[in-house]
Parts: structure tokens; sequence; C-alpha cells
């Protein structure tokens, strides 16, 4: 292109950009602007939003559904089982509560908030809440305990849990004994009748 | 004022050196006003609403900036050249504030009423260069000395664009003394410069495409001795980080930032002198008198510095060669060709 | 008494300096590098002579997690943590390979949400991409237009999964909620809403001549040699090659909608600068308009999650798929040795294969273009690194 024409089709493309760019910055500076002042003005959050997790352990069966669906591993569950006697009772869905749950921990440092435990929980008592101001000045106030078992509460279930085994494992231990002296008093039973066979071959000597 | 003063003391030594008082304040207090303004103006552009928790809509912030500058921990590297950098923002800002010395803010307000006013201006600023380069340099900082390189090609070279448009002027007005040329400029719109001064119709007829373009030539380059956006490449936050300022906190950048400011009104203030009438009232006669004569050199200022946000934060950064070649190669043909038309315009 | 020679410094790639050339060190800690990018400049004043990335910063091991400590549907979250600016168009990669291997087909309703989804995410993420590069060529004011529309769009996401940035909504056979009711009309407001700033945009900075000239003659890109070093997406198509995978290598129902590919012709300069790949990228966004609005019109009813299998065990094999990214082709090469977890995940970023071309167009332009130059390549380190 001729070079005069373009210099002077650069100068006026120049001027003309220029101020067709002033003229929508000076618009808007006339708009309503679109920030709110945080903190003293907080948006709503819709329903589904998925923040911090919360338990409800009135509902909690001790499943370990929610622990394997993570994929970061940062909820630690423990479970001891419960006693015949023990009635836990049952949860809102009408599902009776069978084991203790001493340790329910959720890392909520580690948690990448992908609701991945939510889905698999049969009663449906971990949610994500729209709490999302939960920060902490110390790194370990951020491990939540969901448990509401005392360490009383605990030191009795696991006793009972312990002799509850113990007494299953002597039971087992006896049933075994007595079908091993059952099946010795039938072998000594067998011992004592006379071997035919062998006394008629040790009569050709 | 300088009557008042002496009356007061007595003694010429004091009353110099408290001359040179009201000038200081009066860029302290511009420099407060215009830091919340660009950041308001800024904020309001771009949707949004800066600063609304300090004082009401945030009005003490620029005092917080200030503070909190002051109250910063100078430091300085280990390997810098320590006397040029800590020079270097005391010479920056002496070259501004004493072409304030020059600058008519009313019709008896004018520090130094020289006959030579905007020569003088042209050339002591000029030592913001100097304390520029010393900056870049005495930082041991590839980055800063970089930035301070382009500063310095770039004030340098857009110097005669500004020159020649100043020439113009000059040449119509005939005289070189602010006071003077803002004198000439009153008696309503029609005699300020831009609208072709004081000359007989016919030849204000040609005059003022002359001027026009005259002014654009000295805003452009004006902007770019102020190294503001769209010509900001020495301190071109995407890529220098801050360019000569990198190795600079605390006082001593609170002195740059202030003389960056103080630059930035004094071109301002320069272009509505020559132009836009410098303290003349553009109605005949309302509204003249000392006072008022102020008001309209502080407003007018004011607005070529609203014009100077607004530009700042539209338009995008011009690369150094591009820089160059706009001043070589486009406002100073404009500028030359201009002059020629005046002179030829003065002539017949 | 002889003097010593200092030998020259040298590069980490051991070339030798001239003594009018300086090494600059444009560390992982700068304002303009989009990320933890670390690059070796050894310039010639402002001339670069030659550009050395270096990259790693960001390594957050993905492909071992997904060999050994989750399975299938676990991968999911990671797969979104790659490229965090554009988390659907990742999701959506990697479902489209494990329904591959599972040879799954999802119902129609899941496509079409799919599809919605990951071009309202292409335009988010092409909204950061101008957005940061204008900011790069030094004008402000354009970045917080582009992120307040993106807000919009993020609205959207939050309204449908709960989650901005990383959704884990994809799942593989379906997706994890279906669409509220009040989604269709409030995406069809925003898709006339966003052509007027799409128009105001350009007017405030693609056209204005500064910036024309400050990216209009820098970094080339030859078509011939963006082919031959794979670059794909906006880089591709910026130099003219007429290549999108949405419509050469179809995957899902894109063969259903009626949309242009935008490719650079070098209105403003020569093919293959920064310019074009910008103005590819702006295009890009109202096609993807169209798109949705296409979509939107033709969603049918269904149940979003009845395709979902309930323990996913795929026979052994290998499967490899890719999709189109706001950033190029990213691919997922999946082997499956029969069990719940994956023996290998590899993914093909296209951040990583388009950002070995810089060297090639950096070279013989200043430092100043460079700026320009990474900004329109469009990285991020997410999935540069893995």
């Amino acid at each position: 292109m001729n070079p005069v024409v373009e210099y002077f089709g650069d100068i006026y493309r120049g001027i003309k950009t220029a101020t067709i760019g002033m003229r929508i910055t000076f618009k808007h500076l006339f708009t309503r602007a679109v920030t709110i002042q945080y903190p003293t003005v907080k948006m709503k959050l819709p329903e589904r939003a998925r923040n911090r997790l919360y338990v409800n352990m009135d509902d909690c069966i001790g499943c370990d559904q929610c622990a394997m669906a993570c994929p970061v591993d940062c909820i630690d569950i423990e479970t001891i089982k419960s006693t015949p006697e023990d009635n836990l009772g049952t949860t809102s869905t009408g599902q009776k509560k069978r084991l203790h749950v001493p340790l329910f921990d959720i890392d909520i440092a580690k948690c990448c908030y992908c609701g991945l435990c939510v889905y698999p929980c049969p009663t449906e008592c971990i949610k994500m809440t729209d709490v999302y101001e939960f920060s902490e000045f110390d790194r370990h106030n951020l491990i939540y305990s969901f448990s509401t078992m005392t360490p009383a509460e605990i030191e009795t279930a696991t006793t009972k849990a312990k002799k509850m085994e113990e007494e299953v494992a002597a039971k087992k231990v006896t049933a075994a004994a007595a079908t091993k002296a059952a099946a010795e008093a039938k072998a000594a039973a067998q011992a004592t009748q006379p071997p035919q066979p062998t006394e008629q071959q040790q009569k050709p000597e | 004022m300088e009557q008042y003063l002496t009356s007061l003391f007595g003694d010429p030594l004091w009353v110099q050196i408290l001359m040179g008082v009201p000038p200081l304040v009066f860029i302290l207090v511009y420099t407060l006003i215009v830091l919340y303004l660009e950041m308001k103006v800024a904020a309001h552009m771009q949707d949004r609403v800066a600063y609304m928790r300090t004082g009401w809509h945030g009005t003490l912030q620029p005092f917080a900036d200030m503070l909190k500058l002051l109250q910063k921990e100078d430091t300085i590297p280990a390997a810098a050249d320590k006397l040029l950098f800590i020079i270097a923002p005391y010479v920056t800002f002496s070259g501004t504030y004493a072409a304030f010395a020059a600058l008519p803010f009313g019709s008896s307000f004018v520090g130094s009423n020289i006959n030579i006013g905007i020569f003088y201006i042209v050339a002591i600023s000029s030592l913001v260069v100097v304390g520029l380069l010393m900056a870049g340099w005495a930082s041991n900082n590839k980055w800063s000395l970089f930035g301070a390189l382009r500063s310095a090609a770039q004030i340098v070279s857009y110097e005669i664009p500004s020159a020649f448009a100043i020439l113009g002027v000059v040449m119509v007005a005939g005289t070189m003394s602010l006071q003077e040329l803002s004198a000439a400029q009153t008696g309503g719109i029609t005699h300020w410069m831009i609208l072709g001064g004081t000359l007989p119709l016919t030849k204000k007829l040609i005059a003022i495409p002359l001027m026009i373009v005259l002014f654009l030539v000295y805003y452009v380059s004006s902007m770019a001795e102020v190294n503001r956006t769209p010509f900001d490449i020495p301190e071109a936050e995407s890529e220098l980080v801050q360019g000569y300022n990198t190795e600079y906190s605390g006082m001593k950048f609170a002195i740059f930032y202030l003389a960056e400011y103080a630059n930035l009104f004094l071109v301002s203030a320069i272009a509505t002198v020559l132009f836009f009438g410098g303290w003349a009232s553009p109605f005949a006669s309302l509204m003249t008198g000392p006072w008022w004569s102020a008001f309209w050199f502080v407003t007018k200022g004011m607005l070529f510095v609203f014009l100077n946000i607004w530009l700042r934060w539209t338009l995008p950064r011009l690369r150094v060669d591009q820089l160059m070649y706009m001043s070589w190669k486009v406002l100073t043909p404009f500028a030359f060709a201009c002059v020629l038309g005046l002179g030829l315009l003065l002539v017949w | 008494m002889t003097d010593t020679i200092i030998a020259p410094p040298k590069t980490s790639t051991g070339k030798s300096l001239r003594t009018e050339e300086m090494i600059l060190n444009m560390g992982p800690q700068h304002p303009s590098t989009h990320g933890v990018l670390r690059l070796e400049l050894v310039v010639d004043g402002e001339i670069v002579v030659e550009v050395v990335p270096h990259i790693g910063y960001l390594h957050r091991c993905f492909e071992k997690h997904c060999e050994h400590m989750t399975n299938y549907q676990q991968v999911i979250p990671y797969v979104d943590r790659l490229d965090y600016v554009c988390a659907m168009n990742n999701e959506f990669a990697y479902v489209v390979a494990a329904e591959r291997l599972l040879k799954i087909q999802v119902p129609e309703r899941v496509e079409y949400i799919r599809v919605i989804m990951a071009e309202l995410q292409r335009i988010a993420s092409h909204l950061i991409a101008v957005g940061t590069y204008g900011i790069d060529i030094g004008a402000f004011t354009p970045f917080l237009y582009c992120f307040r529309d993106r807000e919009k769009i993020l609205d959207l996401f939050e309204m449908t999964c709960g989650a901005r940035l990383l959704y884990n909504y994809m799942w593989i056979g379906g997706l994890s909620h279906d669409i509220p009711t009040d989604f269709v009309p409030r995406a069809k407001e925003f898709c006339s809403y966003f052509k007027a700033q799409i128009r105001d945009f350009n007017n405030l900075l693609t056209f204005n001549e500064i910036f024309v000239k400050r990216t209009a003659h820098a970094g080339i890109l030859p078509p011939e040699v963006a082919v031959n070093y794979a670059c794909s997406g906006p880089m591709l198509r910026g130099s003219g090659v007429s290549w999108d995978l949405r419509r050469d290598d179809p995957y899902s129902i894109y063969n259903r909608f009626e949309w242009d590919v935008p490719v650079g012709k070098g209105e403003r300069g020569p093919v293959g600068s920064c310019w074009d790949r910008h103005i590819v990228r702006m295009r890009e966004m109202e096609q993807s308009v169209r798109i949705i609005e296409q979509a939107l019109a033709q969603i049918p009813e269904g149940d979003v999650q009845s395709a979902i299998p309930k323990r996913i065990r795929p026979n052994p094999g290998e499967v490899y798929a890719r999709t189109e990214t706001p950033r190029g082709e990213l691919g997922f090469y999946i082997v499956s040795d029969g069990t719940a977890t994956p023996y290998r995940i590899k993914a093909r970023s296209p951040g990583f294969v388009n950002l070995s071309v810089i060297n090639e167009i950096a070279r013989g332009g200043m430092i100043a273009d460079l700026v320009a130059i990474i900004g329109s390549i469009d990285i991020v380190l997410g999935e540069v690194d893995r």
C-alpha cells in the first residue's frame, strides 16, 4: 500500500479507535457498580452450594462408604461393634444402628469439596452446607471431629465389644474342642473293636 | 504575597524560604486529592467502587496510603550505589518542584514572574531524567536499568514535539512569560489560544485547526513526559514489575510518587496556560478577580488531569520503538508543519 | 602476567553468550507469565535471541495419583484441577474417554447438557484469556469487564452443581445433578446479554490501533511450523489451519449444531500473529453462544443418572480420546487392567505442547513482544505441569 496513505491512515485510525474506547469507558463511569461490599453485604448462595461439610451423627450408621468414596482420604472413621443388648437407636430413615462410631474425623483442610462423599451415604447424614467462612489460625483446628462419644463411653463400648469377642472366641474354642472330643471319642470307639484283618495276617507266620 | 511576607518578617532570606512553602503545600494537598480521584474514576470506569471503608466513601484513604508509605522500612539493596540511590528521588522531585515557581496560579499569585517562564519550565523539568537514570542505575537491578534507559530515551525524545507546540503558542502570543500569556487570553473564551488568541477573525479561522493540532501534539507528548499510559513503558507493570521503581520502598518511593503526580499537574497546568486561557475566565467579565482566577486555573488544570486519568484507563501501552516512532515521525512533523503554518499566518 | 580469560556465561541449554548478549530471567514469580513459569531469555539489548522455558513448578503428580489412590469415579476431581480455568472441558474429555472404554451410551439429555456446560466454560475461559491479555498489553479496564461477564457464567454453574470453579459435575455415564428449572431461561438471558458485551470489548481493545500495532506483527507462527509442533486450538487456527476437533473428529453431539470455525486470516498483519489468535478467541466466543442457543432450544427430557454404572470395573484394554478445550486438544489415554483403579492415565495437555513453540516464534522480537506472545499462547500452568 502506498506508504503515505498508510501513514495517514494509521494516524486517523489511531485517533478514531482511541475516541471509541474513551466513549465506552466514559459510559461506564455512570453505570452501576457490579460489586457488593463484602463483609457488610453477603451474597446469597444457591441451595446446591458445596461448602463446608457437616455430619449429623444421629443418623450415621458407620458404614464407611463416605471414607471410601473420598478421593483425598480426608475422612477417618473407626467403628466398634455393638453387643445385641445395646440399643443404639434408629436413624431418621428407619435403619437400626449397629455400630458405635468413636472416631469420625474430617480434615477439612484436605477436603477438595467435590461432594463425592455425599452420594453414597445411605442415611444422607453427611451434607455440604453453605458455610464458607471457617478459616482458623491453627491448622489443627481444621480437623473436625464429629463423633459424639465421650471417652468413658468409648471405654465401655470397647470393653463390651472385647468381652463379646472373647465370648464368641471362647464359644468357638469350646465348640471346636467339643467337635474334636467327639471326633477323638469316635476314633477311640473304633480303636477298641478287635481288628479282624490284622490277626489273620499274623497267622501264617 | 512577597510584599505581605516582607512586611511581616523584613528579612529577605526568610521571605524567600517561606515563599517556597505554598507550592509544596499545594503539591501535597493536590496529590492526596488526585490519588483519590484516580482510584475512584478508575473504579467507576471498571464497574466497581474502590475505597469505601476509610472515611465516607474512602475519602481518608490517601492519608492512609501516605501514612503507610512513610512508616515503611526504607530498604537499600546491599549492592546498590548508596549515594545515587538516596538522592535520586529528591533530584526527580526538585526538578518538578522548581518548575512550580513559574506557574501563574492566579492573576496575582505567581511565584516568580520571569519573562522566560515557559522556557525555564521546559529546562528545569529535564532534571527529572537525571533522577530517573540515577534511580535505575543505582538499584543494581537489570530490570530497573531497562526501565531507566527506556524512560530517559522517551522523555528526551518527547521534549522536541512539546517544545515545538510551545513555540507555536509563543509566536502567536509574543511572550514567553506564563503570567503574560494568561493575561493575553483574558476577555472571554474567544480569546483563548486554542481558538486563535487575539488574532483578527480571518486569521483566526486558519489558526484554529493549527492550534488544535498543536494542542493535541502538546498533550500527547506531555503524557509521555509524565510516563503515563499509553506511554508508561518505564513502569510497565506487567513486564518490568515497577521499572526504575522496583527497589524503592517507604519514604523514597513516596517522593517518587509525589514527583510523578506533581509533574502531571505541571504539564496539565502548562496545557491550560498555553491553550485554554490559564487563569482567564471563559466569560468576558464574570468571575474575574484574583481568587476567581485561582479557581479557574486549578479547575482547568484538574480537568486535564482527569482527561489524563481517563486515557490511562482506556488505552493499552505502546511499545518502546512505537513510542519513538510516534515522537519522531508523527508528532514532530505535525508540530513543525503547524509552527510553519502559524509563522506564515503571522507574517501575512 | 597473563590475563585470565573469563569463560562466557552459558545458558542452561549450554549455549555460550557473545559479549553483547545478556541472560535475563523472567522468574517463576512475574506478573505476566500467567502462572509459575520460568523463562530464561538471552537478549541482545531489547531483542530476544533465545527463550528457554523451565516448567515443573506446579507439578502435582496427577498421573501417579490416578494409578494408585483413586478409582475411575474419584479421578474426576483431579481432572478438574488440571486446567482449573476450564474444568468442565477437562471433565468432558475424561468422561468421553472412560465411556468409550466402558462402552456406555449416555442419554440424550446428558449429551445436550454436557455440550451447554462445555461451551459456557469455553466462553468463561476465553474471557480470562483475553482479559489477562489486555493487562499484559497495558489495558487494565477490559479485564474487569471480562470478569464481570464471567461472574454470570459462574453463577449459572453454581446454581447447577454447587461449585464455581471445580465442579465434579460430569460423571462417567451421566451427570451429578440435573439442571434446575430456571437454568434454561437464565442461560438464554445470558446469551442475549453477552453478544453486546463482545461488541463493546472488541471496540475497546481488539480494534484499538495501539493494541493492533502491538500484536499484529508479533509472534508470527507459520502454519507448517504450527502443524509440525502439534499445536492445537486457537494457536493452530490463528495460523490459518482450519482444524477443530468438534467438527473434524466429532464426539458427543456436536455434529447436530450449526456453527463456524473461526480461522485467522491475517486481517491486520501477517497470518499467524498474536492478533489473529486473539480475534480467533473472540469469534469462538460468538460461535459458542450460537451453539448454546441451539442446544438450549433442543434439550430433550430424560433422566441424567440412568446410565451411571453402579460399579466401574472396565475390561482390560486401552483407549485414547481427545476433545477440544479452549486451549486446544486435550487427550486422555487410559489403560485399564480390569480392576477398579486405572492402570495408567496419561493426559496430553494442549498447554504443554503449545508452549514448546515459544522459542520459534519469540526469537528476533523484543521483550515486550515476548510478553504479548506468552499471553496469546494462553497457557495455564496447571495443565502444562499436571
